[in-house]
C-alpha cells in the first residue's frame, strides 16, 4: 500500500448536486428535485467508501455521477486527479473505462443469450483495438483471477448460480483494469454463505490489484465488515461520514444511530442493545423538511432543528451535520 | 396439543429426467402463542413447507405426509372447501413483497372488506368500521382516508402494513409470515417487527417466521428450524442454537455471517453448492459441503433425532459449548 499512497486519490467528490427537473404538465411549472444535495468524499486507491442509506436517500444517483452516467448539477468530480465534469468528450470516454459498475442482481444484469466469453470480451472490443485472440486470453485469464474455471467461457448464463453469476460480473467489470469499482449492493441478492465467498473475492482482488471500491449497501453487517471509510445519506445530505471504526464505535447522528439500532445483529451474550425505532418514512425529496432532514422523524428533535438546516462539521474524529451532536458524545 | 401438528411432509415435483424433493421428510410443531423461525438458503424448502400446509401447492406438485393436523382438525381428510374455509381464517399468510401480493386494481379498504365480508359475513357498514379499527391497530396513520387509496399510492412499508391488517383481520391462531421485512428498508423493518411482535402478544398468536436473515429470528423466535435442502437439520431453542450450533450446517451459517467475524480479515464460507436435482446425496444432505462428513455421513442419511436440548439430524452432532 506504501506505493500508491503516492498516487492521485481515485475519486475526489466535492459538493456534489444532481437536481431533476420533474415536469408537471404544460401550464404548471417544473418541480426541482434534489436527489443529491452537496457530498463531498475522498477514495483513494485500495480503500473501500461504503455509502449507507435507505431507498431514496440518493446512493444510487451518487454512483451515476461517479460512473459518469450521468453529469452532475454542480460540484467538481475528479477521477484519479482529471477533472470529470469540465472533461472534453474524448476525456470523458478515456475516464469512463476507469469507473466500472457491479450491479445488484447478477440475474437481471447478464445477458441471457450471451456466452460467458462475449460478455466479458464486449468491453475489450468496444474500447480496445486488441484482436479476437488477444481478447480471448484475457478473459479466460480474468476467470482464473474470480475463481472461475476456464471452461465457463463457453457456457451461458442460466447455467451458473448467483454466487458465480456475480462473480462473472464482478470479471466483467475488471476486463478494462479500471482504478475504481462502483458496487451496487453487490451482495444484498445473494444468500449468506454465497454472500461471504463474494466479500472474500472482492477483498482478495482489491488487495491484488489496489482496486478502490464504492460500496453502496444497506447492510451494515456487511459495511462494517468490508469498508474503510462510511457515509451515511439521508434524503440527498451527507448525515455523518467518517472512518468505520470511529462511526461504528459511537455514532453521532441520531439517523446512524437508529440504523445501526434497527440492523438485526445476533444477539450473543444475552445483553439485547438498546433498540431505537424511528416512526414514520422518508419524506418526499420533493417537499423536503425545512430544517434538518431528519427532523420529522429523530427522537431528539428540539425547535432549532426544524429552523435552521445544520452543517456538515467536524466533531470527535468524523464529520456530522447535527445541531445536538455533541451531546451524544460518551466519554471512552 | 399442539395447535399445528405436521409430521413426514414431503412436497416433490416430479421433472421428466427426475424428481424434485422440496421438502423432504418435514416434522414440525407449533403450540398455540409460539414463535417458531424457519431459516434456510433460497431453496431449502421453507416457503413450500408453509405453501403445503396452506394447500397452495399446485399441479404438478405432490404433497404427502403422515399427518397435517390443525388445531384438531385433519387437513388431509377436509375438503378443499372446507380447507379453504379453515385455512382463510385461522391461518393467515403474509408475503414477502407487499406490493405484488396486494391487488392493483382495488382500493385498500376494498380488499380489506373483502376479507370481513367472506369469512365473518359482515355487511359493509360493519366491514367499513373494522377496516378502519384494523389500519389503526397496524399503525397506519388517517386510517379512514387511507381506506379509498390504491396500493401503489402508498410506500413499501405501509402497504405491508395493510396485508398484516389483512392477516389479523379474522383473529387468526396462527400466522405465517414469509421473509416479511425482506423487501423493505433496515428501519421500515425494525417498525414491522416490533409490529408483528406486539400483534402477536396481544391477540395470542402463534408466529411461524421463514427468513433467511438470522439476525431477525435470533430477534423474534423462541424456537428455530434450520431447513437445508428440504430436509429440517436442527431444531433447538432460539438462545441454544445461536450460542451454540450443533449441526455443521448451522455452524458454518453462523461462521459466514459477517457480524460474526468483527475484526477478521476474511469471511468462512460454505465451500461448494446446495444440491440439485441431480446431484442428490445419497448419505448426508449436507455431507458434501461439510468440514467434519466421513464415510459414514457419505452413504448413510442421517435421521431427524432427539439430542440434548433439541433435535439434529446428524451423525456426529457438535458439542455443547458450555460459556
Amino acid at each position: 500500500m506504501t506505493t500508491e499512497a503516492t498516487a492521485a486519490p481515485a475519486v475526489v467528490a466535492r459538493n456534489l448536486k444532481q437536481v431533476y427537473k420533474i415536469s408537471r404538465g404544460m401550464f404548471h411549472p417544473a418541480d426541482h428535485l434534489q436527489a443529491v444535495s452537496g457530498v463531498s468524499f475522498t477514495v483513494q486507491p485500495g480503500k473501500t467508501l461504503a455509502v449507507v442509506g435507505e431507498s431514496g436517500c440518493g446512493k444510487s444517483t451518487l454512483a451515476r455521477m461517479v460512473s459518469l452516467i450521468e453529469t452532475p448539477s454542480a460540484g467538481e468530480l475528479l477521477l484519479g486527479g482529471v477533472d470529470a465534469v469540465k472533461a472534453s468528450p474524448e476525456q470523458r470516454q478515456a475516464l469512463r473505462r476507469t469507473v466500472q459498475l457491479v450491479f445488484q442482481n447478477p440475474y437481471g444484469s447478464l445477458n441471457p443469450r450471451k456466452k460467458i466469453g462475449a460478455i466479458l470480451e464486449a468491453p475489450l472490443e468496444i474500447n480496445t483495438d486488441l484482436d479476437a485472440k488477444s481478447r480471448a486470453e484475457q478473459a479466460r485469464a480474468m476467470l482464473a483471477l474470480v475463481g472461475l474455471r476456464p471452461e465457463h467461457y463457453d457456457r451461458y448464463p442460466h447455467m451458473f448460480s448467483g454466487g458465480q453469476r456475480q462473480r462473472i460480473a464482478i470479471a466483467r467489470a475488471l476486463m478494462l483494469k479500471p482504478a475504481l469499482i462502483v458496487a451496487d449492493e453487490p451482495v444484498s441478492a445473494l444468500d449468506v454463505s454465497i454472500q461471504a465467498q463474494v466479500l472474500n473475492l472482492l477483498a482478495d482482488l482489491q488487495q491484488e490489484l489496489g482496486l478502490a471500491y464504492l460500496f453502496i449497501s444497506h447492510d451494515l453487517g456487511v459495511v462494517r465488515h468490508i469498508a474503510h471509510d462510511v457515509l451515511v445519506m439521508y434524503l440527498g445530505h451527507a448525515v455523518e461520514q467518517g472512518e468505520k471504526k470511529t462511526i461504528f464505535a459511537q455514532p453521532l447522528h441520531p439517523y446512524t444511530q437508529a440504523l445501526l439500532a434497527s440492523t438485526p445483529g445476533i444477539v450473543s451474550t444475552g445483553v439485547s442493545k438498546k433498540r431505537i425505532v424511528l416512526s414514520g418514512e422518508l419524506p418526499s425529496p420533493l417537499n423536503p423538511p425545512s430544517g434538518c432532514v431528519f427532523s420529522t422523524r429523530c427522537p431528539h428533535v428540539v425547535a432549532q432543528c426544524h429552523n435552521a438546516r445544520p452543517e456538515l462539521r467536524e466533531l470527535a474524529g468524523r464529520k456530522v451535520a447535527c445541531h445536538l451532536a455533541e451531546q451524544f458524545i460518551q466519554p471512552v | 396439543m399442539p395447535l399445528l401438528e405436521i409430521e413426514n411432509l414431503s412436497v416433490k415435483f416430479p421433472t421428466k429426467t427426475a424428481v424434485m424433493h422440496a421438502v423432504d421428510g418435514v416434522s414440525l410443531s407449533v403450540d398455540a402463542g409460539d414463535v417458531l423461525g424457519i431459516v434456510g438458503e433460497s431453496g431449502s424448502g421453507k416457503s413450500v413447507t408453509m405453501m403445503a400446509l396452506m394447500g397452495l401447492v399446485s399441479f404438478p406438485g405432490v404433497v404427502t405426509a403422515d399427518t397435517l393436523r390443525f388445531d384438531g382438525h385433519d387437513l388431509l381428510q377436509l375438503s378443499n372447501s372446507a380447507r379453504a374455509k379453515l385455512t382463510g381464517k385461522d391461518i393467515a399468510m403474509i408475503f414477502q413483497d407487499p406490493t405484488t401480493s396486494l391487488n392493483p386494481c382495488f382500493t385498500v379498504g376494498f380488499q380489506l372488506a373483502e376479507t370481513l365480508k367472506l369469512h365473518l359475513g359482515m355487511d359493509s357498514k360493519a366491514a367499513r368500521k373494522r377496516s378502519i379499527e384494523l389500519l389503526e391497530q397496524v399503525g397506519i396513520p388517517a386510517p379512514e382516508s387511507r381506506l379509498n387509496v390504491f396500493p401503489h399510492q402508498m410506500s413499501g412499508g405501509m402497504n405491508q402494513r395493510v396485508m398484516i391488517a389483512m392477516a389479523i383481520s379474522c383473529s387468526p391462531k396462527l400466522l405465517i409470515a414469509d421473509e416479511p421485512t425482506t423487501a423493505l428498508d433496515v428501519t421500515i423493518q425494525a417498525q414491522i417487527l416490533d409490529l408483528l411482535r406486539t400483534l402477536q402478544k396481544d391477540l395470542n398468536m402463534a408466529l411461524v417466521l421463514i427468513t433467511h436473515n438470522m439476525g431477525v429470528v435470533s430477534q423474534m423466535a423462541q424456537r428455530v428450524a434450520v431447513m437445508y435442502a428440504g430436509q429440517i437439520m436442527e431444531t433447538r431453542s432460539a438462545h441454544d442454537i445461536f450460542e451454540s450450533p450443533q449441526h455443521p450446517y448451522t455452524e458454518a451459517l453462523l461462521a459466514a455471517m459477517p457480524e460474526r467475524s468483527e475484526g477478521a480479515s476474511r469471511l468462512a464460507t460454505i465451500p461448494g453448492m446446495v444440491p440439485g436435482l441431480y446431484d442428490r446425496p445419497a448419505g448426508c444432505l449436507f455431507a458434501p459441503r461439510c468440514i467434519y462428513a466421513n464415510n459414514h455421513c457419505r452413504n448413510d442419511r442421517p435421521e431427524l433425532r432427539e439430542w440434548q436440548s433439541g433435535m439434529v439430524r446428524c451423525h456426529y452432532p457438535l458439542p455443547a459449548v458450555n460459556p
